[in-house]
């Protein structure tokens, strides 16, 4: 239900970087931890792109595993169930090393293509 | 025409965590600590702050509301001459579910902060959003009642893991209830271990003091009371 949001935020970073250009892939990295639904996070994306350079863009979702590590002990694991205690030291002191991940990681433009107008 | 990759590797949401900043900047310049407030709808957010803002003790208090629609819970803290701004988010396709920073930013203008220590931002019902969205504040805090289920910590792992303090509401009720309050305990120490958590009941007044005290020590400046 947070896709809405998201897409919006896609959208925003994408605008700034598309230089006017239509935009016809948008590839994501996005953490376990995050719980975005791909589905629901394109039906928003529809909507909220409607009108600017990333109108009919796909995008592509690189799922990013969440990984924890102790500062303890230094041990690193995947948690499969949210667990944030050590499994080895059982310390408190976790640290997510991976899995908090919501970034736009490249674009793919179209050059030359009839410019469309970014709103402000 | 041809086609190119373009590189980006930003965080979606720095935008709002830019404007986030701006809004910490304004509250540190007057001298006002922020307290993030946040549930799933029902959890008793509003009810805790009327049990609590009676008698904050040389604390000077005001307080942001965030809902989809309507000033029901505005009302309420401003019947207790609490200074209060309602922010309703309404504005997009179906309401907005959280605040963001630039709502919050809209909102600074109306806020009396050099009359006040301590702003209570209370966040839309919501577990999931509200984690994601930071306003400017100094600290988050979240209220999780007894009626709701003792597995919610590990449905929504990243609301209790962004607070610095979960209030585990409605206690009274316990007696009344099949609930297992240790496997509640339980499932939040396995999501976020060591976070401090105060029991109280807003109805009779139960822990509320201990809230209070925190809600104070966040006042004064201290980094995340435990």
């Amino acid at each position: 239900m947070h896709e809405m949001s998201l897409a919006g935020a896609i959208v925003d970073t994408v605008l700034k970087h598309a230089d006017d250009r239509k935009v016809t892939l948008i590839t994501l990295r996005v953490g376990g931890m995050r719980q975005v639904v791909l589905d629901s996070l394109e039906f928003y994306f529809d909507f909220t792109a409607r009108d600017t350079c990333c109108e009919g863009a796909k995008l592509e979702l690189i799922q990013v595993s969440t990984r924890l590590k102790c500062r303890a002990c230094s041990e690193e694991w995947e948690p499969e169930i949210p667990f944030f205690r050590c499994p080895k030291c059982e310390s408190a002191d976790v640290e997510i090393i991976a899995g908090e991940e919501f970034e736009v990681d490249s674009i793919e433009v179209d050059e030359k293509e009839a410019a469309c107008t970014a709103p402000k | 025409m041809h086609r190119t990759k373009v590189r980006i590797v930003e965080d979606a949401l720095d935008a709002n965590n830019t404007i986030a900043r701006a809004n910490r900047d304004d509250f540190d310049r007057s001298g006002v600590s922020v307290v993030n407030l946040m549930s799933a709808p029902g959890a008793g957010k509003t009810t805790l702050l009327e049990a609590t803002l009676r008698d904050m003790e040389g604390v000077r208090v005001g307080v942001l509301e965030g809902d989809v629609q309507g000033s029901a819970d505005a009302d309420r803290i401003a019947a207790m001459h609490i200074p209060v701004v309602q922010l309703n988010t309404d504005g997009g396709f179906g309401g907005e579910c959280h605040l963001d920073a630039n709502m919050v930013r809209s909102a600074i203008p109306a806020l009396p902060l050099e009359d006040i220590d301590l702003l209570i931002i209370e966040n839309v019902g919501n577990l999931v959003c509200p984690a994601e969205f930071k306003v400017g504040e100094n600290v988050r805090a979240m209220v999780c009642s007894v009626t709701e289920g003792e597995e919610k910590p590990l449905k929504y792992p990243l609301m209790f893991r962004a607070c610095e303090l979960v209030v585990i509401n409605k206690i009274d009720l316990l007696e009344h209830l099949d609930y297992d309050l240790d496997r509640l305990l339980h499932n939040i120490d396995a999501v976020h271990p060591d976070v401090p958590r105060i029991l109280v009941s807003a109805k009779t007044g139960e822990g509320v003091e201990q809230w209070r005290d925190w809600l104070t020590q966040v006042a004064a400046g201290a980094p995340a009371p435990a």
